[in-house]
């Protein structure tokens, strides 16, 4: 994936997970860096509970697309186990790295009931599988020990930063967060970075 | 910088709104989606024949696929039932140029400009290159320099300029910097394109490696058509792919120009949706032009290893559910509509609710107990139910229900609901007022009390304007689910008249961002639920249906979800066994 144009990477998760947030501060931070993005993202109805996804492309070259065709996705965040494995089917390739949180959002069909949720044996086989390289974070552990769920997507952030996947930098990440965010939400999102950034750089 | 901006309340004040500022002489912009086209098109079909002063784009988005609409209508074909150019932006970056240069355009043929852009060009971000802002430099007036300039007064005369204004736009766009050649002088096949079309296919060229015998025709302007342009590279192939969304707008009329030029250009083998290398329905994406340029050349690509592809499937096809959209935890539209089925069921006579478009659409699916029969346009819901109500003559006597929301209220309902009233029909409208605009971006709108810009503005009372049209108007809270049902219940056999029930509590996504606490902690008494061996067959997960409740297979019983859990506390009031525990917080 070293130096991939265009670098392909594809952030899913249920609809109200903050996937469209987390995208908006990657693209932001990659133009400031000299690259162009294109981000295809899903609105509207899906949001409500749905499964959601963003296309980044990002590239030194040229503007892209904004959707990255089969099979051709470089690096996938997943908020949500399922949904990262939905994508993975679809866009993966034997060097693909996927990073995804490993809290399951209950599609209906199992909240109800009439379905299983895969176990976590299931989810580890197939994302070792199929990629280059998995890495499975408590992402909204580490929200709620901060404080509050939401902060889930920015703990995925600061997991991808650190995997060192994308051409940017913490600080350059942690720029365009003091940049985007109220004031006095910037402390709560900058730790929550930060842990996301530590939880991949300890292993 | 001297911009002013509103959210109108429905799309056809909208244009007229626009259309005022244009006729004034000062530039106006504005947007709306593919249904609202269809709303502002009475204005639009006239303002058309009286043309504009200041410059006027009307920007269109499409949704194919429908992924966020209830109909997946290529717009294309207004700009040519209404005679006006047309353009089509491929990215973010064209988008800003485009709708500059439509501005120019707009003033020089004196005609509205159509901008139709779709979901991967409007729900998409890039990169923009900024251009230095323009000051206004025209004051607005209103000053006719012709009779009648912007009334029907001679139709026929207007129509006649209106083709003259087509013909002169066609002129332009045989030299406008959006359509662009790439490729070889002699493709083997040219693939003529527009809109998202063209990244598709370009990145699909790239993709087979076919840079050396397939050329690509990129076409902003695709209404006129630039039809020397498109004859120049016609000419100089014998194979043409149409690559467009959705339906096959620029293939029909390409086929039209051939048809007139054919003598001069030869045979030509078309392909595209006609000849079924395209889908005619549906989101375009770069595999389909891959895939069409594969069968039509004969090349081989598989979007993905077929090894790769059968172990991904081996490994997740089995384990990866379907997601369905539904409302949200804490919703207050779940909490009325199951009031609703009961309130229907204890009346017992066969009635129905009629419904239309916003986030309580989802009730025509199981997150919304399937209450909702019919939805097509906004604010159709009441005036169905309106004709519903009138059909007691032919024998109908089934009570008749109709829900919108407080945004579509003032879109479109308002009408339908005086046309009740007039004509003494016999219904009962549910106003879901959940104080929001919740579907498409929480935008305010007139009962908000806020402006476009977020300045303070006054507020329509629901209330009060209902009861001025003599009807019988009850509030209730959804979240009080024996109040709400017992009000319907008692409006919907207070039989003849309209009636109206406003089902007041604000969009759980607008308490969350507001920061409102919630209101109650809510747990699952383990002692109390008693699972499967209850006689309520799990009423609350399998039924009621909310995100936050889950059946928890292990203890084979119900639990919280904390982290979806909202706090509302309705579940506590459907568990016959009272195992919802919610305690105040």
């Amino acid at each position: 994936m070293e130096g991939a144009d265009p670098l392909n990477v594809i952030v899913t998760g249920v609809g109200g997970q903050g996937n469209v947030l987390i995208s908006q501060l990657m693209g932001s931070a990659l133009v400031r860096t000299g690259h162009h993005v294109t981000i295809g993202e899903t609105y509207g109805a899906s949001q409500r509970g749905g499964a959601v996804m963003s296309h980044l492309r990002i590239s030194r070259e040229a503007q892209y697309g904004p959707l990255i065709p089969h099979g051709q996705a470089n690096v996938i965040l997943g908020l949500e186990p399922v949904e990262t494995l939905r994508v993975l089917g679809q866009y993966g390739n034997p060097d693909v790295t996927v990073i995804t949180n490993s809290r399951p959002v209950y599609p209906l069909a199992v909240a109800i009931g009439t379905a299983q949720y895969p176990s976590v044996e299931e989810i580890v086989k197939a994302l070792e599988e199929l990629s280059s390289k998995a890495w499975l974070i408590n992402a909204t552990d580490i929200a709620l020990d901060l404080g509050a769920s939401i902060l889930t997507n920015i703990v995925m952030a600061g997991a991808l930063v650190g995997a060192g996947v994308l051409p940017l930098a913490p600080e350059e990440f942690e720029q365009e967060l003091q940049e985007s965010l109220p004031a006095d939400r910037l402390d709560f999102n900058l730790k929550a970075f930060r842990r996301g950034l530590a939880e991949v750089k300890a292993r | 910088m001297d911009i002013y901006v509103e959210w109108s309340v429905n799309e056809k004040v909208a244009l007229e709104a626009a259309a005022a500022a244009s006729f004034a002489g000062v530039r106006a912009i504005v947007a709306m989606k593919q249904n609202g086209l269809n709303v502002a098109s009475d204005f639009l079909m006239n303002l058309n024949l009286t043309g504009t002063v200041g410059g006027l784009v009307l920007v269109v988005c499409d949704d194919p696929s429908g992924l966020s609409s209830t109909n997946e209508q290529d717009t294309r074909p207004a700009a040519k039932w209404a005679e006006l150019p047309l353009l089509e932006p491929a990215d973010s970056q064209e988008a800003k140029e485009m709708t500059k240069w439509a501005f120019e355009l707009s003033e020089e043929i004196k005609n509205v400009c159509l901008v139709r852009s779709v979901t991967r060009v409007s729900h998409a971000r890039g990169d923009v290159r900024l251009g230095e802002p323009m000051s206004p430099t025209r004051e607005a007036k209103f000053a006719p320099t012709m009779l009648g300039q912007f009334t029907p007064l001679f139709v026929t005369i207007k129509h006649n300029f209106l083709h003259q204004k087509v013909s002169k736009a066609r002129e332009i766009f045989e030299s406008s910097p959006f359509n662009w050649y790439t490729g070889p002088k002699w493709p083997e096949l040219l693939i003529i394109t527009c809109g998202s079309g063209w990244h598709y296919s370009l990145e699909a060229v790239k993709a087979l490696g076919l840079e050396d015998s397939v050329g690509i025709l990129k076409l902003g302007t695709t209404w006129p058509l630039p039809e020397k342009l498109v004859q120049q590279h016609l000419a100089r192939t014998n194979k043409v792919l149409t690559v467009e969304e959705v339906d096959p707008f620029l293939e029909g009329n390409l086929k039209e120009l051939v048809g007139d030029a054919f003598p001069a250009l030869g045979p030509l083998t078309f392909y595209g949706k006609r000849s079924g290398h395209m889908p005619t329905i549906g989101e375009l994406d770069p595999d389909q032009v891959i895939g069409a340029l594969s069968s039509i050349l004969n090349r081989e690509k598989a979007a993905v290893e077929p090894d790769y592809a059968k172990k991904a499937q081996a490994l997740t096809g089995g384990i990866v559910q379907s997601r369905m959209i539904g409302f949200c935890a804490g919703c207050p539209h779940r909490a009325t509509l199951w009031s609703v089925k009961n309130a229907l069921k204890l009346d017992g006579r066969g009635g129905f609710v009629t419904g239309d478009i916003g986030c309580y659409t989802m009730g025509l699916g199981p997150t919304g107990f399937f209450q909702l029969k019919t939805v097509q346009a906004m604010g159709s819901g009441a005036g169905l139910a309106s004709g519903f109500g009138k059909l007691g003559k032919l024998g109908f006597n089934q009570p008749v229900l109709t829900v919108c929301g407080d945004s579509t209220f003032f879109h479109a309902v308002i009408p339908a609901l005086i046309n009740g009233v007039y004509n003494q029909s016999n219904f009962t409208l549910i106003i879901l007022d959940n104080s929001a605009t919740a579907m498409t971006g929480f935008q305010p709108h007139p009962g908000t009390g806020v402006s476009a810009v977020g300045e303070p503005a006054p507020t329509v009372d629901l209330e009060g304007l209902c009861h001025s049209l003599g009807t019988r108007v009850e509030v209730a809270d959804p979240f009080d689910l024996q109040d709400t049902t017992d009000k319907l219940l008692d409006l919907m056999q207070d039989d003849g008249g309209v009636r109206v029930l406003i089902s007041k509590r604000k969009c759980g996504i607008v308490r969350a961002k507001e920061e409102e606490k919630p209101e109650y902690k809510v747990r699952v008494d383990s002692e109390k639920c008693r699972g499967e061996s209850c006689g309520c067959n799990r009423l609350c997960t399998r039924i009621f249906q909310c995100p936050g409740l889950v059946w928890d297979s292990e203890s084979q019983k119900a639990k919280i979800d904390e982290v979806i859990c909202t706090g509302c506390g309705v579940c506590a009031d459907i568990c016959p066994a009272s195992a919802i525990i919610r305690e105040v917080v």
